[in-house]
C-alpha cells in the first residue's frame, strides 16, 4: 500500500512516557477482525483512550487537546509483543508519521519501516530532554530530518543523529517498498530455488 | 567476523540468503510459510491491487485458529467479523491453491501446534508466519520468526523477505531441574533474568543439558517464548530427540529422502569455538516453579518469593507502579494464596499433549475448586484425540472440568473466551499484557502444573505441595 514519502517532518509531539508499550495496548486483539486496512486509527490505544462505555478517558494523552502532532514520543521498548502490523497501521492512520523512543521492539520497527512510519531511536538522555521540553511547552517543535538523519528540538537547537540503513532510507524518501523490490528479482529467486534443500 | 567457525544460526541463515544488499537487509528465502485468518487478508488484498500471484503455493500452509470458537465448532460462527475473516481465508487459499486446514478439518488447530505435529517443520528450514510465536518452530533447529502483514505479502508473492541479519546470543542452562520445574518455568526464569527486552536485536540459541534432555514439546514451549524477551527467535540444535519426533509424520521425508535429510540435519550444530555476540549461563538448580505478577512476561518470580520493591529494580518506576496497580498487587506481597477466578490451559505455548498430561497429574483424584472457571483447550484436534485416548479426558471429567475444542482461545481472547474485568486468571499462555485476555483481565503466567494447582485449590498454590 502506498505511503507518504518522508523527508523532513517538523511538528509538535505527543508524549507517552511509559516503558514496554506493547502492541496489545497500541491496538487490542479484538480490533484485528477487519479484512481491509481501514479505520484502525479509531481504535489506537483503545483501552487506554476509552472507558468500557466508549467515553474518553480524560487523563490519557490523546484525549488532552494541548498535545497534538505527527510525532509520538514514547518510553523504551516501544512496540513489544505481537507481530501485528495493525499496530503500525493504527499509528499511521491516526496521523503519526514518526515514533521516537530510546528502544524499539524488532518486529514493530520493521513493520513501521515497511509502511512509512519512521521509528527514530535516540539515547535515553535525549529522550528525557524531549519529554522535558514538551512538558515545559506542549507547542515545542521537533524536526526530524531523514536526509540528514537528525532529530532536533527547535527551540533549543539541541540535536542528535539517528541510524537507519541506506536501503530503508532510500525507500522512505521515495515511498518505495520491499514488495516492489522483490518483484523485480523474481528470476534470481527462481534460480535460487533450484539449489535449495527444501 | 574473521572467525570462520559458524553457529547453528549462521549455517541456516547463510544457506538462505538470495542476495545481500549493501548497507541494507539480506534477501532471505523462506522454505515454509504459515498463514492464519487474522494477519493474511490484507496481504491477499495487496497482491490483488498489484496484480501479482502466489509464487509457490505449495510452500504456504493455512489454518484457522485466532478467531475460532472453542465450543460448537460444527455450528456457523456467530461473530460476523470473525466469520468474515474465516471466509476470507477459505476464499483466498482456494483461489491460489494453498493447503487450508479450516474449522472442522481433522488437522485444524493452532498454527504452531499443527505445523510440527504434521511434520511440516523440519531442521534447517526458514519458517515465517504473521504471528510472533512462530519462534516455536526453532525447537527443531529451524530459523523461525514472526512477521508483519507486508512481509506476509512479500512471502506469498516472492517467497522471500528482507531482513538485516540479527546478532547472536547463546543462553545455556545446565544441571538438573528440580521437582515440578517444567520447560515453562525455565523460560519464564530466563525472561525474568534478562527482562522483556533483554534479547531485542538478537537471535537466541538455547544450549546445555537442560535443553538436551528436554522433550520436543518442552523445547517448543521454550522457543515459543523467545519473543517475550525481545528476541526475534530462538533455536535448539536438532538431535536424536528431534529426529525421532519427526520420523513417520505425514510431511516428513520418507525412505531415501529421509536418509539424505538426516545426514544434513546432523551437520546442524554450532561449531566448537564459534562466537556469539552475547552469552548467558544459568544453573538449573536455581529455578523453582515460576509465576508472573505484572504486565509483561519479564515480571516473573519463583513461587516462594515476594513481589520486589520498585527501587530494587532498574529504572521505569512509574511503569512498574502502573503495572502493580493494574494487577491490584503491592510491593512485597507473597504470591502464594493470591486469588484465582479463571484457569486457562492451552495456547501455542502449552497446548500440547505433554501439557495436558502434567495438568492431569495434579488434577487426578481432586476436584475443581468452585470459585474457578476453567478453560481446557487443546492445541489441535490431534492433541484432543490424544487426550481422549490416553484417558486424560476421564480424569478431567471426574474432577469437574470440561474439554473444549482447539484454538488460540483465551490466550488473546479474540473469540468469546474472555476473562472479565478485574478477574485473575492463572494462564499457561505467553503474555500477561494489560487486557490481553479481555479488557481489564489480570493474567498470571505459569506452567500447566501451577495452573492445575490453582484450579483445584482456588488460589495461587505451590504445585510442589500437590505432587
Amino acid at each position: 500500500m502506498a505511503y507518504d514519502k518522508f523527508t523532513v517532518l517538523t511538528s509538535t509531539a505527543v508524549p507517552l512516557p511509559i516503558e514496554n508499550v506493547d502492541t496489545d495496548q497500541i491496538i487490542p486483539a479484538r480490533f484485528l477482525k477487519a479484512t481491509e486496512r481501514k479505520s484502525f486509527g479509531d481504535n489506537l490505544f483503545r483501552d487506554w483512550r476509552y472507558n468500557a462505555d466508549d467515553s474518553p478517558k480524560q487523563d490519557f494523552v490523546l484525549n488532552n487537546p494541548i498535545y497534538t502532532g505527527k510525532i509520538l514520543v514514547a518510553g523504551k521498548n516501544f512496540g513489544s509483543g505481537s507481530s501485528r502490523e495493525h499496530a503500525a497501521w493504527a499509528l499511521y492512520d491516526y496521523g503519526f508519521r514518526c515514533v521516537v523512543s530510546s528502544f524499539f521492539a524488532d518486529i514493530f520497527k520493521g513493520n513501521s519501516l515497511n509502511i512509512g512510519l519512521l521509528p527514530v531511536t535516540v539515547s535515553p538522555e535525549f529522550l528525557d530532554k524531549i519529554f522535558t521540553a514538551i512538558e515545559a511547552d506542549p507547542n515545542t517543535q521537533i524536526e526530524v530530518s531523514l536526509p540528514e538523519q537528525t532529530i532536533t528540538i527547535l527551540a533549543t537547537g539541541e540535536l542528535e543523529p539517528f541510524v537507519i540503513n541506506g536501503y530503508k532510507k532510500h525507500n522512505m524518501l521515495n515511498g518505495f517498498d520491499d514488495i516492489d523490490y522483490l518483484q523485480a528479482m523474481k528470476a534470481e529467486i527462481q534460480q535460487f530455488v533450484e539449489t535449495s534443500v527444501y | 567476523m574473521s572467525n570462520s567457525l559458524s553457529t547453528l544460526f549462521d549455517k541456516v541463515w547463510d544457506a538462505h540468503v538470495v542476495r545481500k544488499i549493501e548497507d541494507g537487509p539480506d534477501v532471505l528465502f523462506i522454505d515454509r510459510h504459515f498463514i492464519h485468518e487474522v494477519t493474511s487478508p490484507v496481504a491477499f488484498l495487496g497482491m490483488e491491487s498489484r496484480g501479482v500471484k502466489v509464487l509457490f503455493p505449495e510452500r504456504t500452509f493455512a489454518t484457522a485458529d485466532h478467531n475460532t470458537p472453542t465450543i460448537n465448532q460444527h455450528l456457523p460462527v456467530k461473530d460476523a467479523l470473525s466469520a468474515n475473516q474465516l471466509d476470507a481465508l477459505e476464499r483466498n487459499t482456494a483461489k491460489y491453491g494453498i493447503s487450508h486446514w479450516g474449522l472442522g478439518n481433522p488437522k485444524n488447530g493452532i498454527v504452531h501446534v499443527v505445523g510440527p505435529e504434521n511434520g511440516i517443520t523440519q531442521p534447517g528450514m526458514t519458517i515465517v508466519c504473521g504471528d510472533s510465536h512462530t519462534s516455536t518452530h526453532g525447537a527443531f533447529g529451524a530459523i523461525a520468526f514472526g512477521i508483519g502483514t507486508s512481509e506476509v505479502e512479500m512471502v506469498l508473492s516472492s517467497q522471500c523477505i528482507m531482513q538485516p541479519k540479527p546478532k547472536k546470543m547463546r543462553i545455556s542452562v545446565n544441571g538438573m531441574l528440580s521437582k515440578a520445574v517444567t520447560p515453562k518455568d525455565v523460560i519464564l526464569y530466563i525472561i525474568a533474568k534478562i527482562s522483556a527486552s533483554g534479547a531485542t536485536g538478537y537471535f537466541v540459541e538455547y544450549a546445555g543439558d537442560v535443553f538436551e534432555n528436554m522433550s520436543m514439546e518442552g523445547r517448543m514451549t521454550v522457543c515459543n517464548m523467545s519473543i517475550e524477551m525481545g528476541a526475534r527467535g530462538g533455536m535448539i540444535a536438532p538431535d536424536e530427540t528431534t529426529f525421532n519426533y519427526i520420523n513417520g509424520r505425514e510431511k516428513a521425508p520418507k525412505g531415501e529422502a529421509w536418509d539424505k535429510a538426516l545426514a544434513y540435519w546432523q551437520t546442524l550444530k554450532t561449531d566448537e569455538g564459534a562466537t556469539f555476540d552475547k552469552e548467558y549461563t544459568f544453573s538449573a538448580a536455581d529455578i523453582e516453579p515460576m509465576i508472573t505478577y505484572g504486565t509483561n512476561p519479564g515480571m516473573g518470580l519463583g513461587i516462594s518469593q515476594h513481589i520486589p520493591k520498585a527501587f530494587d529494580l532498574e529504572g521505569g518506576v512509574s511503569s512498574y507502579e502502573k503495572a502493580l496497580s493494574y494487577m491490584g498487587f503491592h510491593e512485597e506481597d507473597a504470591m502464594i494464596g493470591k486469588p484465582v477466578d479463571y484457569v486457562f490451559i492451552g495456547s501455542c505455548t502449552n497446548g500440547r499433549i505433554e501439557d495436558f498430561r502434567a495438568f492431569a497429574s495434579i488434577v487426578k483424584g481432586r476436584k475443581k475448586a468452585d470459585n474457578v472457571t476453567a478453560w481446557i483447550v487443546p492445541g489441535s484436534h490431534i492433541v484432543e484425540q490424544q487426550i481422549k485416548e490416553e484417558g486424560i479426558l476421564d480424569i478431567l471429567t471426574e474432577a469437574g472440568f470440561e474439554l473444549r475444542q482447539p484454538g488460540c482461545s483465551a490466550c488473546l481472547a479474540m473469540n468469546d473466551d474472555k476473562v472479565p474485568k478485574g478477574k485473575y486468571a492463572v494462564s499457561t499462555s505467553n503474555r500477561n499484557f494489560e487486557g490481553r485476555q479481555g479488557p481489564g483481565a489480570r493474567t498470571l503466567l505459569a506452567s500447566p502444573l501451577m495452573a492445575a494447582a490453582a484450579a483445584v485449590t482456588g488460589v495461587v498454590t505451590d504445585p510442589r505441595e500437590l505432587i
